[in-house]
Parts: structure tokens; C-alpha cells; sequence
């Protein structure tokens, strides 16, 4: 059948300074570069070009730029390329479209119409440089009321397990095969350098990364991939994962291209098939059955770890939050409409789950409405850029965040969107030995841990200039948020005020 | 608790014991270096045996409640009586045998150990089941189960023996949705449309055989029944057709 896709990007090469190095073909998984050894000549195949950037960021001439294909169709409100192309390539093969990453439709990004307060006059503002500044957050479940003994002093209130992170940001779930194991690697060292912590997503932990169980997160999911008892206790949290912000509602098929013998060892299914993630779990039709499930991961860890729950952003996540809440989680995690993943049907990711701003504030709402808000951490993902996403999903009521793309990006992901290919040219997202090892562990962590590191800094900004010293006293503290551009009806959800009033 | 000083056997009485305190018991005689332990009057407590990790005996009489032996990872345990749902769940390593029925998702994502049940199991059984290298778990049910048995079962063993069923006939649907990995073995008739698209059927190979002898002669120990006169019968072996059933699925 005739392809009538065209080509998406250009490579465009510059004759005068290319010197024939072929480094282009060898970076390029895609296939888009190749020498012609007839004409002595590197040429380009724009069919295949993701606009990686691999091969420019490499090319030691800078002789290659990437450009948009300038291919215009004829101008249409309503049909855009996307569109039409995308009817094509289904058109071709009657299958689903598979993607990768958040999706990169313009919902509106709340962030970007929240505001921070700052002290003028009337209160001092605080100079972190100089004085100390608390980002130490505390993770699992808070009694109503301590009791302490008035004669030893001692805490006589029983408290559940809880977990120190010293700054509010962890690495999301992303799972060994979805990413490879280097990215593990890199994750796991950083988290541990910075006092956070790192998922290891539904794929199960790699036997050489045992050894940072202190600061990993353990995925339980409805493959059930590498769980047993000594997963479940050499974490530091055990999750539950019921979904994903990129595809609320439904399962993951590990393509049979990633399952490499380690992860075939590790997820212990047979090489060369799909990972099988079904969408539900099947322990879990209900609220109470996910009582159930977290009961027997208590009992199975001996109640020693907090157990969390994931979900993703959907219509009714505060009448859910408050059900997990109620059935025993001790964090729940929200991942919003921006979330990422390593493969999901294009039409899932765009169209499906809530932006993560709307759904924290209403969660956030909803717990304290019915005062249980004590008795779970909230922790949200889904779409955090930078220190200021942070810092005001900390002030709509968030205890920490989890960055995926984020961290990703620090390690060189350039948002290509082709994680589900297991092509990944950064050799991030694949498992093909050849290009994992683009990822140096090392140089990854310190990549992640700096980026932890500059966060930090700002945060502590941030809070300085509001006159606030401690990550605690911002948590859920809305009045020092306004927003702008917002109707009504957003301002009264997010529960924050118009800037100006 | 009674603990038995000489020999390393104990004795519970559960009733009216809620199950974090049963469990709790559970672990510290396995800590002690108890080997056998009876649990009696048990009425429905939920997660028995979870989080013990020796080959220790564990007897139940009684009826568990859910996920018996959830995530277990060594211990025999035996009911004498009806298992619930969710009876060795994620199980890493060890036995369960059930003297009589066992429900929903029994074996559910088994990586490894065994499940012996006497009589019918309910919906989904053996979901999900894997195996990797020596690592090969096996759900042996005696008369026969619901739909969807073996669900995207992505290895280890399950077996149908079809004892007094009715017209010889399973009623299962959706037989082995999914499937990608593993065997089924079953005595007694399947009609071609309670399969899932992903199955095939074939006969057993000698290796086929030799697994199923294995595991049928363990399963006539524990419930006094005749090995020989089971598998003089026709078996018939379901197999995953596709390493890939939903590799078609996508466009990229």
C-alpha cells in the first residue's frame, strides 16, 4: 500500500561544513542518516527523522540542523495535519496509534495562571543564604492527635511508618524496560545522594539495584512484575499502582522489542513476548478490595512501610482519594492529564484524565472537608517543569511531587515522543544494549542530583521571600497563591483568589 | 497458643482472633524455630502464612479467608476446609493444599510453589501465572474451574483433572484469554468456542507427560485418590498460539 504520510522533519546538511565523519549514522537509531559509499557522501532519509536531535547535538562540524518539514497542506481550521495524517497511518494498518510521552495537546497548564506571594513591609522576608530554611517533608500516615507523656516527655502515641525526604521531589515510576537500566541506575544514585527517592514503576528491581532500598518505591501493579517478599522488603515504600495519567483506565503492553533477557529475568515472562499489563488489577474490583490488597502488603512487609496508592486524575479522583484514603493508604500519588509514559495509545493520552492542578485542589478539599487529610500524604505527578510547578502544587496542598520528564530531560530526553519504538537514540528509553549504554550512570546521577540541587535553591528562594522557613507551613497554604486569567468557576476549584483582590 | 516444647509443634486457637494478631503469632513461632503449626476455628482471617518465608507446616482447620498465603514464600500450608479468594496470590514459593474448594483468582501472578485444590476453584483462576528459569509455579485443581482460567498466563502449569464432572463436560468460557506463556492440561471435553482466541490445543509431548505425572501423583498423596486410574485417561494440552497476542494491535 502506497504510504501517504510524509515525511515530518527535514535534515538539512550543510555541504561546507560536513566532513564525511558518519558520527550522524552511528548516533542516528532511526535509521535517518546513511552513507552512500558509491558517491563517498552522507545522505539523510527524512522519512525516518523524530527531530531527536541526536545527531546535531554530536555533529562535530555543526553541519545539521532539523527543521520542520515545510511539506503545507492547503489551509484548514479544522483539519490539521495531525489529523489527517494520523487517519492515514490508520488507514494503512487498522491499528490503535501508539505514542509515547505526555501528551502534546494545549490543555490549559494551571501553573501558568497561579501566582506566588512574596513579603514587602509589613512582614520580613528571609534570607535562605543566611538562615536555615527546612525542605525535610515527611511521607505516611499522621495520627489525629499525639500524646505525649508529661513525665518522660517520651511520644506515646503509636505512629505509623514514616518516611523522610529532604527535598519535596521524587523520580516517578518508570519501569526496567520501559527504561533501561542505566536510567534505573542513574535514578536510584541520585535519589539516594539527595535524600529522595526513586519508583522503580511496575517492571520489578533489577538484582544489582537491591542495594538502594532505602530510597526506592516499589511498584505493585496488575502485572504483578518482580514482586516477592524480598522486593517488598527492600523497599522504603510499596506502591499500588491502579493508574497512569497518560492512560487512566486502561494496561501497558510492553512491546516484545524491549523485553530483553534481563527484563524477560526480571518481570519473568518469556523472551519475546509482550509484557501483559492487564488494566485492571483483579484483586481489586472495589474500595474494599483495595483495602484488601493494601492490608496484605502490610502484613507482608509487617507494617513496617507505608504503602501508597497511585492513581491517575480522573473526573471523580476526590470521592476516590477519600475511598484510598479510608481503605488504608498512607500516600496517595495523583497523576494528572500531562503525566508521560513509555507507550500508550495516542487517543487515550490525549483525550482522557484531568489536569493535576484541578485534581489536587479538589483532593486536597475533599480530605480536609472530611478531615482525613492527616491521614494520608498527597504526592502529584503529572506535567512539573520546574521549582515553581513545585512550589505551587505545594501551596494548592500537595505534601511532594514526582517528576518523570522532567528527570528524563536532565538526562537528555529532547521530548521526541518515540519511547514506545524502543529506538530511544539518547538510550533512555530502550533496552537495546548498544544504546543503553549512551547513559553513563554516573554522569546521569550527577545530572539528576544537580537538578534536585538547583531546585532546592529555588525553592528555598521562593519560600524566603514569602517570609516562610519551613516546606511545612506552605503545604496547602493557598492564601499565597492568586490566580490570573482564571474564570470563576477554576478559581473557586483551585480554591485560590484573583490576583489583585 | 499452646507451643509444644520437645518436638517444634504448636497449636493456635483462632477464635475471635483478629488476623494481624493471628499473623503476628504466625511470625513469631516461625521466628522461634517452630516447624509445624495447627490453626484451629479458623473463620474467615485473611492474608494466613503471608510474609513467612521457611518451609515451615502450616494446618488450618477451619475457613480462611482471602489472599491465603499471599506473597508466601516457602511454607506447606493445608486446609481442611474451603479456601476464599485470592488463595496464594502472588505466592514466591511453597504448597497450599486445599481439602476442598478454593475461589475467585486462585494463584493469582503465582511466580513459584505449588496449589493442590481438592475440588472447584471460581473465576480466573491461575490469572497471570509466570515462570522464569527453575522458578515454575503449578495450580493443580481437581474437578474443574470457572471462565477466564488461566488469563493471560505468561507461564508455570495448570491442570483441569475433570473428577466427577457433570457429563464430563468443563463450562469454563474464555479459557486462557491472553495467554502468552505456560501450559494448561486438562481431562474431560472443551468445546472450541469456550477458548480464547490466543489458544491452541494440542497433545501432550513426553516432557507434557512427565510434568503432568509428577504433579497428578503429588495431588493423589495428598487427597488419597488414584494416581494411576487419573491419568490412564486422555489429557489434552492448551498451549499460547501467539508470543505476541496483541503485537498487531498498534500502528507506530
Amino acid at each position: 500500500m502506497k504510504m501517504l504520510v510524509p515525511p515530518k522533519f527535514r535534515v538539512v546538511r550543510d555541504a561546507t561544513r560536513c566532513i564525511g565523519c558518519q558520527v550522524c549514522v552511528n548516533q542516528c537509531s532511526f535509521d535517518a542518516h546513511y552513507y552512500d559509499a558509491e558517491d563517498v557522501v552522507v545522505c539523510s532519509r527524512d522519512e525516518n527523522c523524530v527531530a531527536c536531535h541526536r545527531c546535531a547535538t554530536f555533529c562535530p562540524t555543526g553541519a545539521l540542523t532539523i527543521t520542520r518539514n515545510p511539506l503545507d497542506y492547503r489551509e484548514n481550521q479544522n483539519w490539521h495535519r495531525e489529523d489527517i495524517e494520523d487517519i492515514w497511518r490508520q488507514a494503512e494498518s487498522g491499528g490503535m496509534l501508539l505514542t509515547g510521552m505526555g501528551t502534546d495537546k494545549g490543555y490549559p497548564i494551571y501553573w501558568d495562571h497561579l501566582l506566588l506571594n512574596a513579603s514587602q513591609v509589613t512582614n520580613p522576608s528571609i534570607d535562605p543564604l543566611r538562615e536555615p530554611m527546612e525542605l525535610t517533608t515527611y511521607l505516611g500516615r499522621k495520627p489525629d492527635k499525639v500524646k505525649i507523656s508529661p513525665d518522660s516527655l517520651k511520644l506515646e502515641t503509636e505512629m505509623a511508618p514514616q518516611v523522610r525526604i529532604d527535598v519535596p521531589v521524587m523520580f516517578s515510576a518508570m519501569s526496567y524496560g520501559a527504561v533501561s537500566l542505566n536510567v534505573h541506575k542513574s535514578l536510584a544514585r541520585a535519589a539516594t545522594e539527595m535524600g529522595t527517592l526513586w519508583n522503580t514503576g511496575e517492571g520489578g528491581l533489577h538484582p544489582s539495584l537491591y542495594k538502594y532500598g532505602k530510597n526506592t518505591i516499589v511498584q505493585v501493579a496488575s502485572g504483578r512484575f518482580g514482586v516477592q517478599p524480598s522486593y517488598l522488603h527492600a523497599a522504603r515504600v510499596v506502591e499500588i499502582k491502579i493508574g497512569q495519567g497518560a492512560k487512566p483506565g486502561i494496561g501497558g503492553h510492553l512491546p516484545a522489542e524491549k523485553v530483553s533477557a534481563e527484563v524477560s529475568m526480571t518481570r519473568m515472562i518469556p523472551r519475546g513476548t509482550d509484557a501483559l499489563s492487564p488494566a485492571p488489577q483483579h484483586d481489586i474490583y472495589s474500595i474494599e478490595d483495595l483495602t484488601q490488597l493494601i492490608y496484605a502488603l502490610k502484613e507482608a512487609t509487617n507494617y513496617t512501610k507505608p504503602i501508597s496508592v497511585k492513581i491517575a486524575a480522573v473526573h471523580n479522583s476526590a470521592a476516590i482519594a477519600s475511598g484510598m484514603v479510608r481503605a488504608g493508604a498512607d500516600i496517595i500519588v495523583l497523576d494528572g492529564l500531562r503525566g508521560a509514559t513509555g507507550a500508550a495509545p495516542k487517543v487515550i493520552r490525549d483525550n482522557v484524565g484531568i489536569p493535576i492542578e484541578l485534581a489536587l485542589a479538589s483532593v486536597d478539599t475533599r480530605l480536609r472537608q472530611e478531615g482525613i487529610r492527616n491521614q494520608a500524604s498527597l504526592v502529584i505527578s503529572g506535567g512539573i517543569r520546574n521549582s515553581g510547578d513545585v512550589t505551587k502544587a505545594i501551596a494548592l496542598g500537595a505534601d511532594a511531587v514526582n517528576i518523570g520528564t522532567a528527570a528524563l530531560v536532565a538526562l537528555g530526553c529532547h521530548v521526541c515522543q518515540q519511547c514506545h519504538t524502543g529506538k530511544c537514540a539518547w538510550g533512555i528509553c530502550t533496552t537495546d544494549l548498544s544504546l543503553t549504554r549512551r547513559i553513563n550512570p554516573e554522569i546521569g546521577a550527577r545530572r539528576l542530583a544537580n537538578l534536585l540541587r538547583g531546585w532546592s535553591l529555588e525553592i528555598k528562594d521562593m519560600l524566603g521571600g514569602m517570609g516562610i522557613n519551613a516546606i511545612e507551613s506552605l503545604r496547602g497554604n493557598r492564601l499565597h497563591l492568586r490566580g490570573v486569567g482564571l474564570t470563576d468557576t477554576e478559581l473557586e476549584i483551585l480554591g485560590v483568589r484573583m490576583a489583585g483582590s | 497458643m499452646e507451643r509444644n516444647k520437645t518436638a517444634t509443634l504448636a497449636t493456635i486457637d483462632a477464635t475471635s482472633l483478629h488476623y494481624r494478631n493471628l499473623n503476628a503469632q504466625l511470625r513469631d513461632l516461625v521466628a522461634g524455630g517452630t516447624e509445624k503449626i495447627i490453626i484451629n476455628n479458623v473463620y474467615g482471617q485473611r492474608y494466613i502464612g503471608t510474609d513467612l518465608n521457611k518451609p515451615v507446616e502450616i494446618e488450618i482447620h477451619g475457613t480462611p479467608g482471602n489472599d491465603l498465603g499471599a506473597f508466601m514464600d516457602g511454607p506447606t500450608v493445608t486446609i481442611y476446609g474451603n479456601a476464599q479468594d485470592g488463595t496464594g496470590n502472588t505466592m514466591n514459593d511453597g504448597r497450599i493444599i486445599v481439602h476442598g474448594r478454593a475461589g475467585d483468582i486462585t494463584g493469582l501472578s503465582a511466580r513459584g510453589g505449588e496449589i493442590y485444590v481438592r475440588d472447584s476453584v471460581g473465576y480466573r483462576a491461575g490469572i497471570h501465572m509466570k515462570a522464569f528459569g527453575d522458578k515454575m509455579p503449578a495450580l493443580v485443581i481437581g474437578s474443574t474451574a470457572q471462565d477466564f482460567v488461566g488469563e493471560y498466563m505468561a507461564g508455570g502449569v495448570l491442570i483441569l483433572l475433570g473428577i466427577g464432572l457433570e457429563g464430563n463436560q468443563h463450562k469454563a468460557s474464555f479459557i486462557g484469554t491472553g495467554m502468552h506463556g505456560g501450559a494448561i492440561y486438562f481431562r474431560g471435553s472443551i468445546e472450541e468456542h469456550q477458548l480464547g482466541k490466543e489458544v491452541g490445543i494440542a497433545e501432550l509431548s513426553g516432557e507434557d507427560r512427565t510434568t503432568l505425572t509428577r504433579l497428578v501423583t503429588k495431588f493423589s498423596r495428598y487427597f488419597n485418590c488414584d494416581a494411576e486410574g487419573i491419568l490412564k485417561e486422555k489429557f489434552t494440552k492448551l498451549y499460547p498460539k501467539y508470543l505476541r497476542p496483541y503485537g498487531q494491535l498498534y500502528t507506530y
